[in-house]
């Protein structure tokens, strides 16, 4: 019989202490919580949350088996479609995805089902001794350029066919974005790791500081041996919004400050050495998870004052809410229906200020959001001496420009069959933002699920 | 992997490393640089290639110690190796005919100036290299520079060797002899490259400066290393290094390199204590 207990809460560090800290903010479901909240799933026959999952987990399967306290069990039902459990518990938008979907949030509270995967992929983490068998090799090789989550996942997927597998990543760690842009807070960089790892194990071979494009091309590896590549370089381009004052200093895309952070651990600065530096006063631009991840991170450096400027309402925002929520407790000011319109310096050539406009909404544009309108005379000066633009990233070009044949769509991202993720290239295959703009973790693991499949049939016919 | 298999200090305080790096070696070309990671906890770091040879697979970089990622990588010895050695990156030098061309380099700039010389040499240029240092004993490499140019000009800024000035002295002085430059490339600290552009644009001479701001990745991924150019923001790890020397916004460069001044010098000063103490 399904308790019909409300939704539980997840136990956080206190918002005032985790502000100064890079500790992970949600701390985890304990297991009777966790047994109790999984007793809520009613375990539906047809289930629509699993519709709402991009991947397809055999979400109420592996909920009963939390329900009656087989949590390795329940890790080992998830990573049947899901090979990265323990990310995306943690980062996955479930409320426009699994729980919104789950009939318990018609008139109540959905299951808390992205907190129930978070729980048995960390239990397993912390008790999990299930080896992989290598199966056995087929003889064929592919490159897979980019260790994003689409690259990563597509990686696990062809060598659990036996294939000798290698990726091509430019940084010095693999990751992607789960290691240089969302922070530790949010994602531990030890988890990540540890999925890395497990790949490692199965034999997948990671190659880094391989920037492709420069030191070698996806002709000459199709040249060089490789029977398939697959391309998931994210969108590591940052856009800026072009107006005066954006060169100024103390200006960052979102992508360097929280590469700084991140990647190269400036937080920890002077113990590491590379710095990182922040204003009392701090604007980040835009409204999404980028945005808030920015914020916060500006917050836990020491700012005393950040601003979330975006140009929409609240209900506009597309940051996970849990994400929005936490900043909103954490004290991160929100400056809704305002865009700047000129930074501003002092003589040194540091940002001083930043001129903003107030915006209304007007009627609904091509996105379906009620458009933004200026209101004129609204112009306000709003003092910070750092900025941050999180207003989105495009397609690297690095590869994609040095490839000859390959076809791009008008944005500059690769153009594939929607079915097969196939190129116009025989044999190349991409996924994830490169395909599809910068979009979600899942999204790009679903992707790189997909081109394996299209690759492992591929290889068949060589 | 990455280790250093020859070291050879040009001058005080500067210090050539060859490096073997097989693979960026094969692909390597004049004008394009590399990102060093020294180890864990170090800065990644943008170095002009000096030289490449990709039978050996080294590549070859010459730095100078300015601050405290620099000063640990001075202090490498052969048989060290770095944690992390990207490349190549950038775009590499447009080499072909162009006429008599000169290749201006000042102080540790020199360095990336002697594959450009090559370069334009082996492409059937008549080259002439002006070589520009605070002293004598600060000027590196001129025997390589002599071996890849038709004439070599040397400057210092006390005079202790060649013409007493600086390299647009010795830009003059070629000049004046009635020689006619078609192309120029300036490579050194941003103030001489400044002072080589506003020296040549009124005479109209092509001129190509190599610019080496803050950067972090390298990629074109993070935007650290924006350039202000004829207006344009430009990336300069993906669009240049190189660019056309009359439209870069030298000032702009030269205050975005001053940012985290203070935080580099306090990592120096720490570190630079920490030599004391331990008596080295
Ligand atoms: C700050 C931030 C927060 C986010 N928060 C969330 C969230 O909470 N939930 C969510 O679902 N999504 C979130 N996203 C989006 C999500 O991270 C991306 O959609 C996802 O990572 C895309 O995966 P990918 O594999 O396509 O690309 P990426 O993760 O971008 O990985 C691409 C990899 O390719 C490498 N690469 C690029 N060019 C080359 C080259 N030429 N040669 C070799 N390697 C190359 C890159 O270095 C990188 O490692 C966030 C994104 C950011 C930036
Ligand atoms: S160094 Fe990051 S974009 Fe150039």
């Amino acid at each position: 019989m399904a308790s019909k207990a409300p939704r539980h809460e997840m136990p956080c560090q206190d918002a005032v202490a985790r502000a100064k800290n890079f500790n992970e903010v949600a701390l985890g479901y304990p297991q009777e919580i966790a047994v109790e909240e999984a007793k809520r799933c009613i375990q539906c026959k047809k289930p629509k949350c699993v519709e709402g999952c991009p991947v397809g987990v055999e979400i109420p399967q592996f909920i009963k088996q939390i329900a009656e306290g087989n949590f390795l069990e329940a890790a080992q039902v998830i990573k049947r479609k899901n090979s990265l459990p323990a990310i995306c518990g943690r980062v996955c938008p479930q409320e426009t995805q699994c729980e919104a979907q789950c009939i318990l949030g018609v008139k109540g509270e959905p299951v808390a089902i992205g907190r129930l995967e978070r729980f048995a992929a960390d239990y397993e983490m912390a008790h999990g001794t299930t080896k992989f068998t290598k199966p056995a090799p087929t003889g064929k090789k592919v490159a897979i350029i980019g260790a994003g989550p689409a690259g990563l996942t597509c990686a696990a997927e062809l060598a659990r066919e036996g294939h000798a597998v290698t990726v091509f990543e430019a940084l010095h760690v693999a990751g992607g974005v789960l290691m240089y842009g969302i922070p530790e807070f949010r994602l531990p960089k030890a988890i990540v790791q540890k999925e890395i790892n497990s790949l490692k194990d199965m034999g997948v071979e990671i190659l880094v500081n391989q920037v492709v494009g420069k030191v070698t091309s996806v002709h000459e590896l199709l040249e060089n041996g490789y029977d398939a590549v697959f391309i998931g370089t994210g969108a590591g381009l940052p856009y800026f919004m072009n107006i005066p004052g954006e060169n100024l200093n103390g200006v960052y895309s979102a992508n360097e400050f929280l590469t700084r952070s991140n990647l190269m651990k400036a937080y920890n600065f002077p113990q590491y050495a590379t710095p990182i530096k922040v204003g009392e006063q701090v604007a980040v631009l835009g409204g999404g998870n980028v945005a808030m991840d920015a914020a916060r991170t500006a917050l836990r450096l020491g700012a005393k004052d950040v601003y979330i400027v975006y140009r929409r309402s609240m209900k506009e925002m597309p940051a996970r809410v849990e994400e929005v929520h936490h900043a909103q407790e954490e004290g991160i000011q929100f400056k809704i229906l305002t865009n700047p319109i000129r930074i501003n310096g002092d003589e040194n050539g540091n940002v001083k200020s930043m001129t903003c406009l107030k915006y209304e909404l007007g009627e609904p544009d091509a996105s379906g959001r009620r458009r933004p309108i200026p209101i004129e005379g609204s112009e306000f000066d709003l003092p910070v001496q750092t900025v941050v633009v999180a207003i989105g990233q495009g397609p690297n070009p690095l590869v994609t420009t040095t490839t000859e044949g390959l076809a791009l769509k008008k944005s500059g991202n690769i153009l594939v069959d929607e079915k097969t993720l196939a190129t116009s290239i025989p044999g190349v295959y991409a996924g994830g933002d490169i395909v599809t703009g910068a979009a979600t973790v899942i999204l790009a693991m679903g992707a790189g699920k997909t081109a394996a499949a299209s690759i492992n049939e591929y290889l068949k016919t060589k | 992997m990455y280790s250093i298999v020859k070291r050879r200090q040009l001058a005080e305080s500067i210090v050539l490393l060859e490096v073997q790096a097989p693979a960026v070696a094969k692909k390597a070309k004049p004008g394009e640089f590399v990102i060093v990671r020294q180890k864990e906890d170090s800065e990644r770091i943008p170095l002009t290639i000096m030289d490449f040879n990709p039978e050996k697979g080294t590549i070859t970089i010459v730095i100078q110690e300015v601050g405290y990622s620099s000063a640990l990588i001075t202090r490498m010895q052969e048989g060290d190796a770095f944690l992390d050695f990207v490349g190549p990156l950038g775009q590499p030098t447009e080499i072909e005919k162009y006429g008599t061309v000169l290749c201006v380099g000042g102080g540790v700039g020199i360095a990336p100036v002697h594959p450009i010389a090559r370069g334009l040499k082996e492409a059937g240029n008549k080259v002439i290299s002006i070589l520009g240092a605070r002293s004598k004993d600060l000027l590196i490499l001129e025997e390589e520079m002599r071996a890849v140019s038709d004439e070599v000009v040397i400057t210092t800024d006390d005079g202790s060797y060649g013409i007493k000035g600086f390299v647009t002295h010795g830009i003059q002085a070629v000049l004046d002899r009635g020689e006619k430059v078609d192309a120029i490339w300036a490579i050194g600290p941003i103030v001489m490259m400044k002072s080589v552009a506003n020296f040549t644009k009124p005479l109209g001479i092509k001129t190509i400066v190599s610019m080496n701001p803050i950067m972090v990745d390298g990629t074109g991924m993070c935007g650290a290393c924006r350039l202000d150019v004829g207006g344009e923001t430009k990336f300069a790890c993906v669009d240049g290094p190189e660019f056309d020397g009359h439209k870069v916004n030298f000032d702009l460069a030269m205050k975005r390199a001053a940012f985290f001044r203070n935080e580099e010098a306090l990592v120096y000063n720490n570190f630079k204590c920490q030599c004391a103490k331990e008596g080295k």
